[in-house]
């Protein structure tokens, strides 16, 4: 490695905040989910947890500015939200890198798109990519190496292009429950600094308990499986999770306390 | 090496045959006394080769339909992209696409007779037709078969159309793209030869026409193995350029028919060796 983490990595501007207001979001015609009241706050980590098709998906989709709101107000630091845009990542379950770049290409595009010089976006995709551990992989092909490792660099690329926001969709559902612990460290040691605003969305409570500043809970109004169209998914709640961040202070009251609360309001 | 061995015996094996019944002349059901022998066109084709016309007649094929397949290969992709990305494109051109496609290139000689003012426009545009619908209709497909996410993942860069249609449209479509190139270069090799056969002057199905009415057989027979061998090459060498754009591609190291015993150097598979590709790091497209 050439060039050092230190000049390599971009100081992220601060976070974003990101307002929903009596917001209802999914397809025309078809709404996931209703009334969503929801302050993001610049800079916190907010976990998103709920039952399947209650529209977590659909939630982090319209941040990105993939969907427009179908009702009520999405603003983003006071102004209305466009479309996408480069101030906010988004990270997906699925494989999302391009299958012919290398793991640096991909890093690269972000920068390529902001308009970045060769030499500049090749220092910071090897940068981010040390900083995710694959330093000596990133001339390898997608395919290459393991799921695991693609999400590491879907991450990198979305840290590369210094996002003030990094909208997640269950960036790890698809790991092994040891690979994933591991992400979950590599995340906060990879945020640590960005100040970037993140909402992160999974359906494994402990997660979203390990990660989250803040925990919002989704509920859907009654399940899908009865044949017809479920009912339009809700906001439950969003509760402040005890700090600090340390998977051995489970058994930490207040959080046995949020776990119930969580885990009650995700089986009904 | 013993599969090169199996395919030289089996083409040996075919000429043998050829030659054993024409110089005998056998005469069955089929009539082999008027067929010339391999020795006859062989003869033939070393007088040829030492001639200049033949070289003018191959040239002036492979420039018409490497002119005809290139312009085919840059339209057939772009309306193939324009149709599936546009629901205006789609409705627009759709129709006329459909219509004019079940057309043999070969029934447009009447058109292109009319519409160009020289034959050599009229061979190119030939050639060009038959390739421009293969490839127009695998490009549709391939485009509207890629995977939204990626699409998605740009979007959400920030990059626009034509960052979209750079770095995702046209690498993610290659593979399919090139299936239609492939086609593509088959059809309209034919379709060059015939149209020269109909309307030229100079080139390889010129040539084999003009010696059949002149009853030159071995020349007519000549020309039809420079016809296969050209046909053959540039067949070769749009599959090996497709092969090397898309060799991103994950392929698969099983060989259909290889006995596992015979197989070269086993692949190590784990631990998983770190292999550089041999792709450069800058984007392929």
């Amino acid at each position: 490695m050439s060039t050092s983490s230190e000049t390599g990595t971009p100081v992220a501007a601060r976070g974003t905040r990101l307002s929903l207001t009596r917001a209802s979001l999914g397809r025309p015609g078809a709404p996931v989910i209703e009334g969503v009241d929801l302050d993001i706050t610049p800079g916190e980590i907010l976990t998103v947890v709920g039952p399947s098709g209650c529209g977590k998906s659909t939630l982090l989709r319209t941040l990105a500015g993939l969907l427009p709101a179908l009702a009520g107000t999405i603003t983003q630091d006071g102004r209305p939200l466009a479309g996408p845009g480069a101030d906010r990542a988004l990270v997906f379950q699925e494989d999302a890198l391009l299958p012919w770049r290398t793991l640096r290409a991909n890093v690269e595009l972000p920068l390529a798109i902001k308009g970045s010089s060769r030499t500049e976006r090749r220092a910071q995709a090897s940068a981010w990519l040390a900083r995710v551990g694959l330093a000596d992989r990133e001339r390898q092909l997608p395919h290459r190496v393991s799921g695991g490792q693609r999400q590491r660099v879907q991450l990198a690329r979305a840290l590369a292009g210094a996002p003030r926001a990094v909208l997640m969709d269950e960036p790890f559902g698809a790991l092994d429950a040891q690979t994933r612990a591991g992400m979950q460290d590599l995340l906060v040691e990879v945020l640590h600094g960005t100040g970037a605003t993140v909402v992160f969305v999974t359906h494994d409570v402990d997660e979203a308990l390990f990660l989250g500043d803040r925990v919002a809970l989704l509920g859907s109004g009654h399940p899908a499986d009865d044949g017809g169209p479920g009912s339009p998914g809700r906001l439950l709640a969003v509760r402040e999770v005890p700090r600090p961040r340390d998977r051995s202070a489970l058994d930490d009251p207040a959080r046995l306390t949020l776990r119930r609360e969580v885990l009650t309001s995700l089986s009904t | 090496m013993t599969r090169y061995l199996v395919r030289a015996a089996s083409l040996a094996a075919a000429l043998t045959a050829w030659q054993l019944l024409t110089s005998l002349n056998i005469d069955l059901w089929l009539r082999f006394s008027q067929f010339p022998t391999v020795a006859d066109v062989a003869r033939a084709f070393g007088d040829r080769l030492g001639g200049h016309d033949y070289w003018t007649d191959l040239t002036d094929s492979l420039t018409r339909i490497l002119t005809g397949f290139l312009l085919a290969a840059v339209l057939g992709v772009a309306t193939g992209v324009l149709v599936a990305r546009s629901r205006l494109a789609e409705d627009l051109l759709g129709p006329l696409v459909e219509v004019l496609r079940p057309i043999p290139a070969i029934a447009l000689v009447p058109v292109a007779i009319l519409l160009f003012p020289s034959n050599e426009q009229g061979i190119v545009f030939i050639t060009c037709a038959a390739a421009f619908f293969p490839v127009l209709v695998s490009t549709r497909h391939a485009v509207r078969a890629l995977v939204p996410v990626w699409e998605e993942a740009v979007r959400t860069m920030g990059g626009g159309r034509w960052r979209i249609l750079g770095s995702v449209v046209l690498p993610g479509a290659l593979p399919g793209i090139f299936g239609g190139l492939s086609v593509g270069i088959g059809v309209s090799w034919i379709c060059v030869i015939s149209a020269e056969m109909i309307s030229g002057q100079y080139g390889v199905g010129y040539r084999t026409w003009q010696d059949y009415t002149v009853v030159d057989y071995p020349g007519v027979f000549v020309g039809m193995v420079t016809i296969g061998v050209l046909g053959w090459v540039t067949s070769t060498a749009v599959e090996r350029v497709g092969r090397w754009l898309t060799r991103w591609l994950p392929r698969t190291e099983y060989v259909a028919g290889a006995r596992l015993r015979s197989a070269p150097a086993p692949v190590p598979s784990v631990p998983e060796p770190v292999r550089e590709e041999g792709v450069r790091d800058e984007h392929l497209v």
